[in-house]
């Protein structure tokens, strides 16, 4: 009786231990893909986790937007309830991995050398303190011109190689009664476009000493005076109505051939291919004007959290699927961004995608690829925020001039730092 | 002897059973409460005490517990001067002074208005007053997308007067940067004045008859009637519907983001968005809560006068 007893328990002993000392087969993951193209994407890397025997279950976030997953985020961290991995954006991921809560994927990293594929800008995001705490998932580029090509046939227009170009491309537009640019008058879609004026206004070198840098020289300098100049100059060409208008419906203009452009990131070229738009022969894709050769991005990245060792391995099968080069491929030609890593085949991208590629890698080798201050690639949130707070107060007119715009923005990142 | 002390034995666990089971009974209504109680002690005032301990530290992503000073306070007390070009902080504090003065007079005088004209024994009161009274069933997020897209030139009054030929009418409010707040008043009166229309209208309800008659026979007009004897029997109403949309103002947040979205350059931020927008998109935590603390302040200095002559006439 008693034997029997005491090999019972050393028998659900043994079961207790095997079972927590297996690995958990499941990858929790917070995100906020949930919307159409995105969602179908993600299942791509739900498929390839499943083949290797991984359950994927979304946390759930209620309110559907970033700024309400980054909410949740943080009171799950705080509760020491980490997820395997997280869906974030830039400063994001440094802040969570100085506060030591991140994993460490160097040894994965160096197995699947990233090192040399994922492009040296992006790492500063993905790598702390010599460690890899987060798997890049795609790489945005935000210096693009949506253009409707009925539109530019009718008025006549070629691809605008200058500023002044562009200008005098708007111009016809006007004239022929069509709204030339398309705008969403929200801050960060202002203060997005305005990335694009100043690499096209003072060049790859003073974008990034003012906006990766914060120089205060560069800040403040004519350049910047200029470049506010020019920003103030594309604000009179759109309707009176953008105020407050979703970046979607200032595309859905272009798309409907009301306006002749849309100066906003590739995640844009999702809209068109929702509307069944080819590139090349419904609407075209230049970089923004005297921009070419460089690429200012963002990324989406998969931040992994320092989970129990349980968890790892799902956490290891996470981050190589999703570095992986079929899933690159396969994720991004949906998504409209471009692999974040550069020895992906471009076979399956269209025209704008293949462009995107060849870019991202000519400026990831001439180190002319800068991350946006106004998808908070440039600076930390703080600075990026009152970096966006000035543009948009010029833009609606609560700072009248380039000069008081230029006091104001040196002031505004200087209180921020 | 023997049986003195039988019945003292006998007397004794009686007198405890029924002394435990009253003072259970006492204590019941304590037991109930004494969860809630807890609950609102630790996540109302504990919280409002970590908020305060926060705006004196440096947070920023995270909330850290190292006191640095008041630079949170010096910071919000610099931008509360910056004018020209406004700093979001003054945008928010001055904001919240058109949007609560308007909101709380406009809401009262319609309320009171209302009720007045519903209180006239018309027919059909029972469908009228589920009618005004229904905005307030609606969370401010539908409220403000409604209206945003009445309000929007392209899509909604303006677009749909020029379609009726009145091409001249002009209503860009909801885009523009000096008008945007009023937009904010507008949807906030009219989810809001329907309901403080119902108390008015309890209020009407509860005023004596025949106080009313003996003024008529005395020769009260109308006008008369009203402003020397409903409006001040009114008085309780008036205090309580104050409140209620004092609390609703200083709170709004949803409003302001459903309807504009923040508005044209930031200029429709009250001082809840400042502070979300501070705590959790800036990841400057100590100046969001320094603005929160300050929100608290103005509500204090609101309830506690309030609260001060609701006790005060307690004991008379």
């Amino acid at each position: 009786m008693l034997r029997k007893l005491l090999i019972g328990t050393a028998l659900a002993t043994s079961f207790a231990f095997s079972a927590h000392a297996a690995d958990v087969k499941e990858v929790q993951m917070l995100h906020w893909w949930t919307s159409g193209g995105e969602a179908a994407a993600l299942n791509v890397l739900k498929g390839d986790l499943a083949k290797e025997g991984y359950a994927w279950k979304d946390v759930p976030v209620a309110g559907g937007g970033g700024d309400a997953a980054m909410t949740a985020l943080k009171a799950m961290v705080a509760a020491g309830n980490y997820p395997t991995a997280s869906q974030m954006l830039g400063y994001t991921v440094l802040d969570y991995a100085a506060a030591g809560v991140m994993g460490d994927l160097t040894e994965t990293a160096k197995k699947e050398g990233w090192d040399k594929s994922v492009p040296a800008a992006l790492q500063k995001f993905s790598v702390y303190d010599g460690k890899w705490v987060a798997a890049p998932v795609n790489v945005h580029s935000v210096n693009w011109l949506w253009i409707n090509k009925a539109v530019m046939d009718k008025i006549g227009g070629t691809e605008p190689k200058t500023f002044d170009d562009f200008v005098a491309l708007l111009d016809k537009a006007k004239a022929a009664g069509v709204i030339p640019l398309a705008l969403g008058g929200q801050n960060w879609q202002e203060a997005t476009m305005f990335d694009s004026v100043v690499l096209s206004t003072g060049g790859p070198e003073f974008y990034k000493k003012a906006f990766n840098d914060l120089d205060d020289a560069s800040l403040k300098s004519d350049t910047m005076k200029k470049s506010f100049d020019n920003l103030a100059k594309l604000v009179t060409y759109v309707d009176p109505n953008f105020s407050g208008r979703d970046w979607n419906l200032a595309t859905a203009m272009v798309i409907k051939g009301d306006a002749l452009v849309q100066v906003m990131g590739d995640w844009a070229k999702g809209e068109f291919h929702a509307a069944k738009k080819t590139p090349g022969t419904d609407f075209l894709c230049y970089r923004f004007p005297g921009t070419d050769g460089s690429v200012i991005y963002n990324s989406d990245m998969f931040g992994m959290f320092n989970v129990p060792d349980d968890r790892k391995a799902a956490q290891v099968a996470l981050a190589t699927a999703t570095l992986s080069k079929s899933f690159q491929s396969a994720f991004n030609v949906v998504k409209g961004s471009v692999p974040a890593r550069t020895d992906v085949p471009d076979t399956d991208f269209d025209a704008c995608g293949k462009k995107g590629i060849a870019d991202l890698k000519k400026a990831n080798e001439g180190g002319t690829l800068f991350g946006s201050l106004a998808q908070g690639y440039g600076a930390p949130p703080a600075v990026a925020n009152a970096y966006k707070d000035v543009v948009s107060k010029f833009v609606h007119g609560q700072i009248k001039t380039s000069d008081e715009a230029v006091t104001e923005l040196v002031k505004a990142i200087d209180d921020a730092k | 002897m023997s049986t003195v002390a039988t019945s003292q034995i006998k007397l004794t666990p009686e007198r405890s059973r029924t002394s435990v089971r009253s003072r259970l009974q006492d204590a019941l209504p304590k037991i109930v409460l004494a969860p809630s109680f807890a609950i609102t002690i630790v996540f109302v005032y504990g919280f409002i005490l970590w908020t305060i301990y926060l705006s004196f530290t440096n947070s920023k992503t995270f909330p850290s517990y190292v006191i640095t000073g008041s630079r949170a306070y010096q910071r919000l007390w610099g931008w509360t001067f910056d004018t020209d070009p406004p700093s979001s902080w003054y945008t928010s504090i001055t904001n919240m002074g058109i949007f609560g003065f308007l909101y709380i007079l406009i809401c009262l005088a319609l309320g009171l208005f209302l009720a007045i004209l519903l209180d006239q024994k018309i027919r059909g009161e029972g469908v009228l007053r589920p009618i005004y009274l229904y905005p307030m069933a609606l969370s401010f997020i539908v409220t403000g997308v409604a209206w945003k897209w009445f309000l929007d030139p392209g899509l909604g009054l303006e677009q749909t007067l020029h379609q009726w030929g009145w091409t001249s009418f002009h209503f860009d409010w909801i885009k523009n940067k000096d008008f945007v707040i009023y937009t904010v008043v507008i949807a906030g009166v009219w989810q809001a004045s329907g309901f403080i229309m119902a108390m008015f209208l309890a209020g009407l309800r509860g005023i004596d008859g025949e106080i009313m008659k003996a003024a008529q026979i005395d020769g009260a007009t109308t006008f008369q009637l009203y402003r020397r004897i409903v409006i001040p029997l009114l008085r309780p109403i008036f205090l309580s519907a104050f409140i209620v949309l004092a609390h609703l103002a200083i709170k709004s947040y949803d409003l302001v983001v459903a309807l504009t979205s923040g508005g044209p350059g930031g200029s429709a931020w009250l001082p809840s968005n400042f502070m979300y927008e501070y705590t959790f998109k800036r990841n400057e935590m100590a100046v969001g809560s320094a603005s929160a603390v300050i929100m608290l302040m103005t509500i204090v200095a609101i309830i506690v006068p309030y609260l001060y002559s609701e006790l005060r006439e307690k004991p008379r």
